[in-house]
C-alpha cells in the first residue's frame, strides 16, 4: 500500500514540476514583462533597471534554476507591479473564489447526481429525454454565453439581480448559477451512463431474483457500484475549485483568483501567474490522489490488490 | 395433484418482436424439469418473464400460477415475496452474478432477512450454515470476503446458498454450469441434486446441454423459436424423440463411446424472431416437412401419458426414426 | 505409417505474472515439456480445462509465440525465424481458427474481401483468378457466393465460422490449428461445422490440431487425443480407446464428468477441490491434491509420460509405477 502511494505521490510531484516549467517557459517567450508593465514609452534606462531588478536580463536557464531554488525555500516571488509577495496576493483572493465555487459545487452535486440517477431509472421516458437535452445544452453552451444570457434576462430585462460586482450575496447568485448549470449537466450525463451500465449487470438481476424490493436494489446494489466512475468526475470538479471560475469571474467582475490570473497574464506579472498555476496544479493533483484513495475505499477489488503488498 | 406452478400461453415480445410464443408448462412439487434448446429459443425468457424479471419494455402476456395464484402482473410487493422466497433463481455467469462491492455476508444475510424470520446473531449463524451446506470451506471467515476472492465454481456455490436462503419450493437454474470447467460442472450438478433431494425442492434446469439435462431431470421440455416442441420423461425423450427438432438435436451430439458416425446435423439456422416463417417455425429446416407444415403452427398435443409433441408429422418422424434404427 | 508432419519436442513456455498490483513477479509455467507428433492427414485432439496450457501449446506449434525451450518441426524442418521469407512461406502452410469468429473478422469489410486478403498478401494466383478462387472457397465451406457480399454482422455464428475457415483455406495450408472452433456455437450448428471440417480434411488431406474442452467433439474428429493438466500431457492415446478405457485418474474423471443422455449421474467420479491454478502448481504430480488415488510418491515426484502398451502413454505413478498392481488389487 505504501509503495502504491509513493508512486502516486512521485507522479503527482512530477506533474507539478512540469506544469510550472511549462508556464515558466511560455510566459517568458511570449512577451517582455518590462515593456508590459512600464509601457512602450518608458525610457530605455528605466526598462533596463527594471529588468535588472527582477533578474530578467539573466539567461533563461539561470532564471529557471533560481526560481526553483526559491520555491524550495518557500519563496514564491513578488509581484512585479506592486512588489507584494505573490502568495499574499493570491491567498487574499481565494475566499472570494471559494464563495462562488463551493456553493456551485454543492449545487452541481445536488442537481446533477439525482437528475442522472432519475434519468437512468426512467430510461427513455419524457423526463429522461428532457434531462438529457438540458444536459447537452448545459455543456455545449460556453459558460460566457450562459453568463451573458443570464445577465440579459435577470439583470437587464427583469432587473432582479445585479450584473456584476461583489457587494452583497445577491451579486453572487448569477455567477454561482452559471457555474452550477454546466457542471450539473456534465455530472447528470455521467451519472446516468454509470447507472445504466450498472443496472445492466447480472448482479442487479440476481438481487431482484432474491426478492429485494426495487428501491433497495437501486440504493444498496446499484448506487455503490455506480459511485465508482462518478467519483472520477467529482474529483475533477474538486480540482477546479480554485481556478475554475476564470471566465465567470471576468464576466461578473468578481474579484477572485480567476480575475487576478487574467490581469496578471495580461501584465506578464510572472510571479503571480506562476504562483496561481502552482496552486492550481497542486489542487488538481491532490484531488486526483483523493480519488485514487476513494477508489480503494469503494472498490474492494482494488483494495485487495493493495493488501497483498 | 395440484401443480406447484402452471404456465399457460406465456408470450413475450420486445418492441413487437415475439421471442416467446405461447408456452405451456406445469411443474409438480419436488419435480426436476429440464428445459433444452439453442440460444434464442426462449428457455431463459420463460422464467425471467414468469418471475417478472424482464425489462419494463417487454410485452408479457399469458398466465403463471403458483399454487393456483396468478403471479403474472402481480404487484411488486407480492412478487418480491415470491422471488427468492417461493421461487429462487441462479444464473450462468458466476463472475458477475454477485455484487462486487458487497461482502458475501451482506448478500447472503440480505436474502435471509427478506424471507426468514431471523434476527441478529441467528442470521449470521444461518448464513454460515448455508455456506457450509454448499461446501465452502472455512465458512465463518469466508463470509467477510468479496466475490472476486472466490473461483467461478465457488461463486456458483454461493449463489446456490443464497437461493436456498428463502427455503424455496422451486429453484430455477439457468445454465448454472455452462461457464465452468468439466470437473467443476460435475461438482455443481452433484451439489444441486443432493440439495434438491434433501430439501424436497422442485427444480427447473435450463441448459443447452442435452446430457446435463438428461442426467439431472425427470422430465424434459425441448424449446425451439419461442415454443415448446416436445415434452417427455427424460429417458423416453432421449431413447425415442418424436419431434424432428429433438431428433436433430440428439443426432447432433457426438457420442462418447461406441462407433463413430457422421453427425446428423440440422441444416440451416434458427429463424430470425423478427421474421418467423408461417406455420411450423422448424419446417424450413425439417427433412420431413410437408406442405401443411407451412400453413399453421402445430400445437403441443398430448400423445401419451406424460408425453406431448407439437408436430403434425410426428408419426412419420417416428417411422423414419424406426427405419433408421432398423438398418 | 507416414512420417509426422508436425513434431513438437519438449516445448516449455512460462510467463512472468504479478500476484496483485504490488506482488513480486513470478514465473507461471503455462506449458511444461510437451511433446507431440501429428501425422499427415490426421487429427490430434488436445483436451483440458482452463489453465491446462492447451491454447498456449497451439500458439507455439503455430509459431505465434516462441517456446522457451524445445523445438517445433514442420515437415521435418525446424520453424524458421519469425519475419524471414522462409517463415512467411511456412506460415502460409499453417493456419489457425479461433473460438470467436466475430473477433477474427473485420466488421467493416464484406467477407469475400477478407477471404481474398491472404491471396493478395501471399500473391497466390493471378489477380484475375482470385475472384473465382474466393467463390470456390465459399462453396467449399458450403456457402454461396451471395454470402460473400455480406458483412460479418449480417451472418449467423455458424456462417461466420465458415468464413473464417474459408479464409484459412485460401492459402491451401497443410496444417490447421483449431482452438475451440465450435465452442461458441449451438449444438446443431456445431454438428454442421464438425461435419464440414471432417469433409474438408478428407478432401484436402489436411492435418489438424484440434483444441477443445469438449470431449465429445474431440473424439468425433480426432485420431489421437492428448489430455493436458497444468501444462503437461497426462495421457495420450488413440481417440476411441482413450475415452473407452481412460487410465489416468484425471482422464477418468473427465470422461465420467461428461454428461450423457440416458445415463443417470450415479457412479460419476466427482473430483474435489478447485480447478487447477497455473500460478500455484502443486509439487510432484500436479493432479495429486485432487486425485482420489494419490499416494505419498505423487506429492514429491513428477511422473513421466511413459508407454503402457499399445499406443497409450500415461503420466501417473499408479499406472506406470510399482504400485500399479496394488491399485488393481484394491
Amino acid at each position: 500500500m505504501g509503495r502504491y502511494f509513493a508512486i502516486r505521490i512521485g507522479r503527482a510531484a512530477l506533474t507539478i514540476v512540469l506544469v510550472v516549467t511549462f508556464a515558466f517557459v511560455v510566459l517568458r517567450l511570449s512577451g517582455d514583462p518590462a515593456l508590459m508593465i512600464l509601457g512602450p514609452e518608458a525610457p530605455p534606462e528605466v526598462l533596463a533597471a527594471f529588468r535588472k531588478a527582477w533578474g530578467l536580463d539573466d539567461p533563461i536557464w539561470f532564471q529557471y534554476l533560481d526560481y526553483f531554488g526559491a520555491i524550495a525555500k518557500g519563496e514564491l516571488g513578488r509581484s512585479m507591479r506592486d512588489g507584494r509577495p505573490a502568495i499574499e496576493l493570491v491567498l487574499e483572493r481565494i475566499p472570494a473564489t471559494l464563495a462562488l465555487t463551493l456553493p456551485a459545487f454543492a449545487f452541481k452535486v445536488a442537481l446533477g447526481i439525482p437528475a442522472g440517477i432519475y434519468a437512468a431509472l426512467h430510461r427513455g421516458s419524457g423526463i429522461d429525454r428532457a434531462v438529457m437535452m438540458t444536459a447537452v445544452a448545459g455543456f455545449t453552451v460556453p459558460s460566457f454565453v450562459l453568463a451573458l444570457l443570464l445577465v440579459l434576462i435577470f439583470a437587464v430585462q427583469l432587473g432582479w439581480l445585479p450584473s456584476g460586482g461583489q457587494d452583497s450575496w445577491r451579486h453572487a447568485i448569477l455567477p454561482i448559477v452559471t457555474l452550477s448549470l454546466g457542471g450539473a449537466a456534465v455530472l447528470a450525463r455521467f451519472t446516468r451512463s454509470a447507472m445504466l451500465e450498472v443496472l445492466g449487470q447480472p448482479y442487479i438481476r440476481t438481487a431482484s431474483a432474491k426478492g429485494v424490493p426495487w428501491r433497495k436494489v437501486v440504493t444498496s446494489h446499484a448506487l455503490p457500484n455506480a459511485a465508482i466512475p462518478t467519483v472520477t468526475i467529482l474529483g475533477f470538479m474538486v480540482g477546479t475549485l480554485i481556478a475554475g471560475a476564470v471566465v465567470v469571474e471576468s464576466v461578473f467582475s468578481w474579484p477572485g483568483v480567476g480575475r487576478l490570473l487574467v490581469v496578471a497574464v495580461a501584465n506578464r506579472d510572472l510571479a503571480v501567474v506562476q504562483c496561481i498555476l502552482l496552486l492550481v496544479a497542486m489542487t488538481m493533483v491532490t484531488s486526483n490522489l483523493i480519488v485514487d484513495f476513494l477508489y480503494g475505499f469503494l472498490d474492494p477489488r482494488l483494495r485487495a490488490k493493495g493488501a497483498h503488498a | 395433484m395440484a401443480p406447484l406452478i402452471s404456465i399457460k400461453d406465456l408470450s413475450v415480445g420486445f418492441q413487437g418482436v415475439p421471442v416467446l410464443r405461447g408456452v405451456d408448462l406445469t411443474l409438480q412439487k419436488g419435480e426436476a424439469v429440464g428445459l433444452v434448446g439453442e440460444s434464442g429459443s426462449g428457455k431463459s425468457v420463460t422464467w425471467l418473464a414468469a418471475l417478472g424479471l424482464l425489462p419494463r419494455h417487454a410485452n408479457v402476456s399469458g398466465s403463471v400460477r403458483l399454487d393456483g395464484r396468478e403471479i403474472l402482473g402481480a404487484p411488486a410487493s407480492e412478487l418480491d415475496q415470491v422471488r427468492g422466497g417461493r421461487v429462487a433463481m441462479i444464473f450462468q455467469d458466476p463472475a458477475s452474478a454477485l455484487n462486487p462491492v458487497l461482502t458475501i455476508r451482506r448478500q447472503l444475510c440480505e436474502a435471509l432477512a427478506l424471507h426468514r424470520d431471523l434476527s441478529g446473531q441467528t442470521v449470521k449463524a444461518e448464513a454460515r450454515r448455508l455456506l457450509d451446506l454448499v461446501g465452502i470451506p472455512d465458512a465463518a471467515r469466508r463470509l467477510e470476503a468479496y466475490p472476486h476472492e472466490f473461483s467461478g465454481g465457488q461463486v456458483q456455490r454461493i449463489m446456490i446458498a443464497m437461493a436456498l436462503a428463502g427455503n424455496p419450493d422451486l429453484l430455477v437454474a439457468d445454465e448454472p454450469t455452462t461457464a465452468l470447467d468439466a470437473t467443476i460442472q460435475a461438482q455443481i450438478l452433484e451439489l444441486l441434486s443432493t440439495i434438491r433431494r434433501e430439501m424436497d425442492m422442485a427444480m427447473v434446469l435450463i441448459s443447452h446441454d442435452l446430457g446435463v439435462v438428461a442426467e439431472n431431470c425427470d422430465r424434459v421440455a425441448v424449446m425451439y423459436a419461442g415454443r415448446i416442441v416436445e415434452a417427455a420423461p427424460a429417458n423416453q425423450l432421449f431413447a425415442d424423440p418424436l419431434h424432428p427438432y429433438a431428433q436433430g438435436l440428439i443426432g447432433s451430439l457426438p457420442p462418447l463411446d461406441g462407433p463413430r458416425r457422421r453427425l446428423t446435423a440440422i441444416p440451416g439456422t434458427v429463424p430470425d424472431p423478427a421474421s418467423m416463417p408461417d406455420g411450423c417455425a422448424f419446417a424450413p429446416r425439417c427433412t420431413l416437412a410437408a406442405a401443411p407444415c407451412g400453413l399453421a403452427a402445430p400445437t403441443l398435443v398430448a400423445i401419451a401419458n406424460d408425453r406431448a409433441v407439437a408436430c403434425i408429422r410426428a408419426e412419420a418422424s417416428r417411422r423414419a426414426l424406426l427405419g433408421v434404427a432398423a438398418e | 505409417m507416414s512420417a509426422p508432419l508436425v513434431e513438437v519436442s519438449s516445448i516449455s513456455r512460462s510467463y512472468g505474472m504479478r500476484a496483485g498490483m504490488f506482488g513480486r513477479s513470478m514465473a507461471v509455467h503455462a506449458v511444461d515439456g510437451v511433446s507431440l507428433a501429428i501425422r499427415k492427414g490426421e487429427t490430434l485432439g488436445l483436451v483440458g480445462e482452463s489453465g491446462s496450457g492447451k491454447s498456449t501449446t497451439g500458439r507455439i506449434v503455430l509459431g505465434l509465440e516462441p517456446p522457451d525451450r524445445g523445438e517445433v518441426r514442420f515437415g521435418g524442418k525446424p520453424m524458421a525465424m519469425p519475419g524471414t521469407p522462409a517463415w512467411r512461406a511456412q506460415r502460409a502452410q499453417m493456419q489457425m481458427i479461433f473460438q470467436d469468429p466475430l473477433g477474427a473478422l473485420d466488421r467493416r469489410l464484406p467477407v469475400a474481401t477478407q477471404i481474398r486478403e491472404p491471396l493478395d498478401i501471399h500473391g497466390l494466383g493471378e489477380p484475375a483468378g482470385r475472384e473465382e478462387r474466393v467463390r470456390e472457397l465459399l462453396r467449399a465451406v458450403e456457402l454461396t457466393p451471395a454470402h460473400g457480399g455480406r458483412y460479418p454482422g449480417a451472418l449467423s455464428g455458424g456462417q461466420r465460422q465458415r468464413i473464417v475457415l474459408a479464409r484459412a483455406l485460401a492459402t491451401k495450408p497443410d496444417f490447421l490449428v483449431c482452438d475451440e472452433p465450435v465452442s461458441a456455437l449451438d449444438v446443431s450448428i456445431q454438428a454442421q461445422v464438425v461435419n464440414l471440417l471432417a469433409d474438408l480434411q478428407a478432401q484436402l488431406g489436411l492435418t489438424l490440431l484440434f483444441i477443445s474442452h469438449d470431449l465429445r467433439v474431440v473424439r468425433q474428429i480426432s485420431n489421437v487425443v492428448a489430455v493436458m493438466y497444468l501444462g503437461r500431457i497426462v495421457e495420450l492415446g488413440s481417440a476411441d480407446d482413450l475415452f473407452a478405457r481412460p487410465e489416468h485418474p484425471y482422464t477418468q474423471a473427465l470422461v465420467s464428468a461428461s454428461p450423457a443422455p440416458g445415463r443417470r449421474s450415479a457412479g460419476r467420479i466427482v473430483l474435489a477441490g478447485d480447478p487447477p491454478n497455473p500460478a500455484a502448481r502443486p509439487q510432484g504430480c500436479a493432479f495429486h491434491p485432487r486425485c482420489p488415488h494419490a499416494i505419498a510418491r505423487c506429492g514429491s515426484e513428477v511422473p513421466a509420460l511413459s508407454a503402457v502398451g499399445g499406443d497409450r502413454q500415461v503420466a501417473c505413478h499408479l499406472v506406470t509405477g510399482p504400485q500399479a498392481e496394488t491399485r488393481d488389487a484394491a
